[in-house]
């Protein structure tokens, strides 16, 4: 028997929730009071491979997002691929122990051997083991702009990647799939980097001093104001290195005696914060609204654990776009959750920020929402503004606590004065203040870019993950030795791509991330995608079993 | 055989009409007891949630949970930056006065030099502003790597590894080689960056008192004791020193011979921390080792920010190949963060060119920081604490009113004082709530070659007459 289909909000808003034939269960209450019912289905890695999301009103165009589950024998293979490697690791570790051969590790000085050893050897087996054999793939030194092209430093091994020298060449052109440079802000010409050349000739490079004391300049002031306008916030605050503003404003907000819920994938600057703080951390599953609210419920009814005290406050961190599963928070459902439950949003949109939404605004701006119901907005300029540092947006009252409290403006020193031009410039680019419309053909081109990318991978057979609208496309390769196969293969043909591995993702579930830009053409993509897919069929990679319709 | 078991059966008809009433009410009793505890429901601990539905929604109802942030008061001390316009250089601009720059870290003069800036800008004009990607993804520059190489040459270690914030660099380094159970001894006086990585590490932190070799010595022993009762856990501690080469809060340095003594008799690993002391002392500018002639092998970790004497924003960290290496996995800052810009790089490189070029510069840092020291000594109501040759030098009050708020306002009335007059000042800045061991009140004074004879006697002047006025 189940209750009426619509509940009012706080704000007045209806809310339909998708209910379907609910059953009481074994105590003969009825869960009538959770806004969001158990589905049917299972929400994370569904059996089938779809979820088409309305929900009845909150979302205003469908919710596309896919994570097709890992075929049984690709995940058999891999597995015993791991075991294998495993093997030979410990056969190696036992050769160079006794001395059958050469080992080049370094190892600790003379004089220090009868000290506590600085390292457990068992921490650093999947270093030397695994991560050695496929080490060509990272840190691949790069000596131009990061934009869609770029030149590499190539690099030879003589001894098996434990050593690189610099063979003195340099690889041309490389199409880039790698940079976070979602709206080609990265250049060296142009109204950007005129406005930055200017401005170190006026203010130098540096500032040698904190917020508090004596690095506040007008440029920093003048910035904040942008940036406030821009989220359509009432006031912004900016630090000088996007980790540093998680990790120095989480603990200022939340402390002892507060609750904090972070999603299962979240950031490790946004784990440190929480850490920092000294708040109780609990965990809810990825992007899964069911496991959000019943934490939410269990903690409001329960207080804290042992003394059953109420909690302070409770704080909700999740991310805009999350960089490894390409996955976009649901957040209508978030907002609605934490209106009714009077917890606070932080919402951390370093890869959303200037990427999703018709203005660019954000994933606020993709769903079409107001930004004064996000509490917190926090995000990093690196990646579609070309510069570095953070920002948070919030109420007036937040950014003044945040001015006088945060660790940041007492302790480090404020952001580059051209960098912060960097960002004056490409902001108004975007918001169209500068007078062309360059900042609106990029957002254009870039969500034509995404579709017309995920589109062609999906069909050719790959498994990606993540949300439609996303531009950071993840493509599954699973087994170890497809990762380092991956990466070379794709440098042969010119095209730099970004693999990874564990422990950035679940043991089996290794990947290549693409990112798309605004500043790919056609062209490239459609290179880009022969040799992926040329690639995919050499080692195959072509896992899909599932045809998507289209939606 | 069936025969067999018929007879068993009769046996056991037998005995059942043999044996004794009370024996057979008793077994009875017992089947019936068991056949119960069989079909009863299971028993289950006292659940929490034996609220019903009703009262769980009472609850969420009710809840109220604090306002986000508390208010801060509109004449709060800090609220209100002092705004900078144009070059933090020698002659700097604050709240529209020109006044004389005591305040920016700016030791060697190098944040308005010719050749660094335009370093920069060719960099800018090659590179772009910003990495768009953290180390291990495209976000390696060559400039990068070049740095790292001067970085190490320079220090004389083998390898060196950079950051792209100055006060990530500690708190990243500490926690990625000390873990939960490992043992690290702190000095009182250490800055608020040592302390966050402290607490990220979540290892026993033991403080010993500023510079005080005893103490330290005393809590040496005292761990040595209880490694005796329990020699295999002793085995896997590690153990680490963190001390500051000149210390950012109290201006001294740290006796660093004694600790390399110490680090041998008890066998543990030093971390020092050089961003006042770099660019600073020793023949060179190589910091507090060279100062002291101290092998630089010994010391296992040096992590330096490059804000303070190479004019350039980031940090770095050198030593050892054994010991820096780990730290390109599993620093949390260098790993999971975008790289430091490009035209930084180059503008760190420049200023450790021209730090190569001419030591000569470091003499005459600290002969100013001699005439600095010397210059402020004897102001009534003020004192001088810290080094003669230390840059950043710390002016407290004599005598405290009693109450913090009331010294941070006196001190905050000579720094206004100071400025009207075009001398531009600051107070050394904390979060009273947050900090271990909070510093009293001060006002930092700070050093630079860019300052000349007049400057100083100025400045000296100024301050005196504030004082006078203002601590009467």
């Amino acid at each position: 028997m189940t209750e009426s289909s619509t509940i009012m909000l706080l704000n007045g808003e209806n809310c339909l929730r998708a209910v379907n034939g609910r059953k009481t269960d074994k105590n003969g209450f009825v869960k009538n009071h959770c806004l969001f019912q158990q589905q049917q289905q299972k929400y994370r890695r569904p059996k089938e491979n779809h979820n088409i999301w309305h929900n009845g009103g909150l979302y205003k165009k469908p919710f596309v997002e896919s994570f097709e589950e890992t075929p049984l024998l690709v995940a058999v293979l891999t597995y015993m691929g791991y075991g294998i490697l495993t093997i030979f690791g410990y056969l190696r570790d036992f050769l160079r122990n006794w001395k059958f051969e050469k080992c080049h590790v370094a190892t600790e000085r003379e004089e220090q051997k009868d000290f506590v050893p600085l390292y457990q050897d068992f921490e650093n087996f999947y270093t030397r083991n695994l991560y050695m054999r496929i080490r060509d793939n990272w840190n691949r030194p790069i000596c131009s702009v990061p934009g869609a092209k770029m030149d590499l430093v190539e690099r030879a091994t003589h001894d098996y990647n434990w050593t690189f020298e610099h063979t003195g060449k340099v690889v041309k052109d490389v199409i880039n799939m790698g940079s976070y440079n979602y709206l080609g802000f990265a250049e060296n010409t142009g109204l950007c980097a005129d406005a930055a050349t200017e401005c170190t000739v006026k203010y130098g490079v540096a500032v040698c001093s904190s917020r508090h004391e004596m690095g506040n300049f007008d440029i920093h002031e003048e910035l904040e104001q942008l940036v406030a306008r821009f989220l359509g916030v009432e006031s912004a605050m900016t630090f000088g290195m996007g980790f540093a503003t998680n990790s120095m404003n989480i603990p200022a907000l939340a402390g002892k005696g507060c609750l904090i819920l972070s999603d299962e994938l979240n950031h490790a600057s946004l784990v440190l914060g929480a850490r920092l703080s000294g708040s109780t951390i609990r965990v809810f599953k990825h992007n899964n609204m069911q496991s959000l609210e019943k934490l939410l419920r269990d903690a409001i009814v329960h207080g804290q654990p042992r003394t059953h005290r109420p909690w302070k406050k409770i704080l909700i961190l999740v991310e805009g776009i999350y960089s490894m599963e390409g996955s976009i928070v649901r957040l209508p459902e978030v907002i609605a959750l934490k209106k009714k439950y009077k917890a606070y949003l932080y919402l951390d949109e370093a890869h959303s920020i200037g990427a999703l939404g018709p203005g660019g605004r954000g994933v606020v701006d993709y769903f079409g929402l107001d930004p004064r119901d996000v509490d917190i907005m926090m995000g990093t300029f690196t990646k579609s503004f070309g510069a570095a540092g953070g920002y948070i947006g919030g109420k007036k009252e937040l950014i003044d606590y945040l001015r006088t409290h945060s660790h940041s403006t007492v302790y480090a020193t404020s952001m580059s004065p051209p960098v912060a031009q960097q960002i004056i410039t490409s902001m108004r680019c975007i918001m169209g203040e500068d007078g062309t419309t360059l900042g609106q053909e990029r957002l254009r081109k870039l969500s034509e870019n995404t579709t017309y990318f995920r589109k062609r991978l999906r069909d050719m057979g790959f498994i990606i993950y993540g949300n439609n609208d996303s531009p950071v496309v993840p493509l599954m390769l699973y087994m170890p030795a497809k990762i380092g196969a991956f990466g070379r293969e794709m440098l042969k043909r010119n095209i730099g791509t970004v693999v990874v591995g564990f422990p950035a993702t679940p043991i089996i579930e290794s990947r290549a991330r693409f990112c798309v830009s605004a500043a790919h053409t056609r062209e490239m993509l459609d290179t880009a995608l022969n040799a992926i897919s040329e690639v995919g069929d050499l080692l195959q990679l072509k896992y899909s079993r599932h045809r998507i319709p289209t939606s | 055989m069936a025969s067999g078991q018929q007879w068993v059966l009769v046996e056991m008809v037998q005995a059942f009409y043999e044996a004794p009433a009370y024996h057979l009410i008793l077994e009875g009793i017992l089947i019936l007891w068991i056949i119960r505890l069989l079909f009863s429901k299971t028993y289950k601990l006292q659940e929490r949630s034996d609220l019903t539905e009703k009262e769980k929604e009472e609850l969420i109802e009710e809840w109220q949970p604090e306002p986000l942030v508390p208010p801060v008061s509109k004449d709060h001390p800090s609220l209100n930056y002092d705004i900078v316009t144009g070059p933090p250089s020698h002659k700097i601009i604050v709240n529209g006065k020109e006044c004389i720059n005591f305040a920016s870290f700016n030791f060697l003069g190098l944040l308005d030099n010719e050749r660094v800036k335009q370093k920069a800008l060719t960099s800018l004009k090659k590179y772009g502003v910003g990495t768009c990607g953290p180390r291990g993804f495209y976000g390696t520059f060559d400039v990068h790597l070049e740095l790292e190489e001067r970085l190490a040459k320079f220090m004389r270690t083998e390898e060196a590894i950079i950051y792209s914030y100055g006060f990530a660099t500690i708190a990243s380094a500490i926690p990625a080689y000390s873990k939960r159970g490992d043992i690290v001894f702190v000095d009182e006086a250490a800055c608020f960056s040592i302390q966050k990585g402290l607490q990220a590490s979540r290892s026993f932190i033991k403080y010993f008192k500023h510079n005080d070799m005893e103490d330290l010595e005393r809590l040496l022993k005292e761990q040595e004791l209880e490694d005796q009762k329990n020699p295999r856990k002793a085995r896997v501690t590690r153990r680490f020193i963190v001390v500051e080469g000149i210390y950012l809060n109290t201006a001294d340095v740290c006796p660093l011979p004694e600790l390399v003594k110490l680090k041998y008799k008890y066998k543990v690993r030093i971390f020092l921390e050089e961003s006042m002391s770099f660019g600073v002392l020793g023949e060179h500018g190589r910091g507090v080792t060279e100062h002291f002639g101290v092998n630089i092998d010994d010391i296992d970790l040096i992590s330096a920010n490059m804000e303070n004497a190479v004019a350039s924003v980031g940090g770095f960290c050198c030593g050892r190949s054994f010991v820096i290496d780990h730290q390109r996995l599993s620093g949390q800052g260098y790993c999971f963060s975008a790289s430091l810009p490009p035209m930084l790089a180059a503008a760190a490189i420049e200023a450790l060119n021209i730090m190569e070029e001419d030591p000569n510069i470091f003499t005459v840092l600290r002969e100013k920081c001699k005439h600095v020291h010397k210059a402020l000594q004897g102001i009534p109501g003020l004192k001088v604490v810290g080094e003669p040759f230390t840059p950043a030098l710390h002016l407290q009050l004599d005598r405290s009113t009693g109450s913090r708020e009331s010294d941070v306002k006196i001190l905050r009335s000579i720094i206004d004082y100071c400025l009207d007059r075009q001398v531009a000042l600051t107070q050394a800045r904390y979060l009273d709530k947050e900090e271990r061991f909070l510093p009293p009140p001060s006002v930092r004074v700070v050093v630079t070659v860019e300052q000349t004879e007049e400057d100083i006697e100025k400045a000296a002047s100024c301050i005196r007459e504030a004082a006078v006025a203002i601590l009467k």
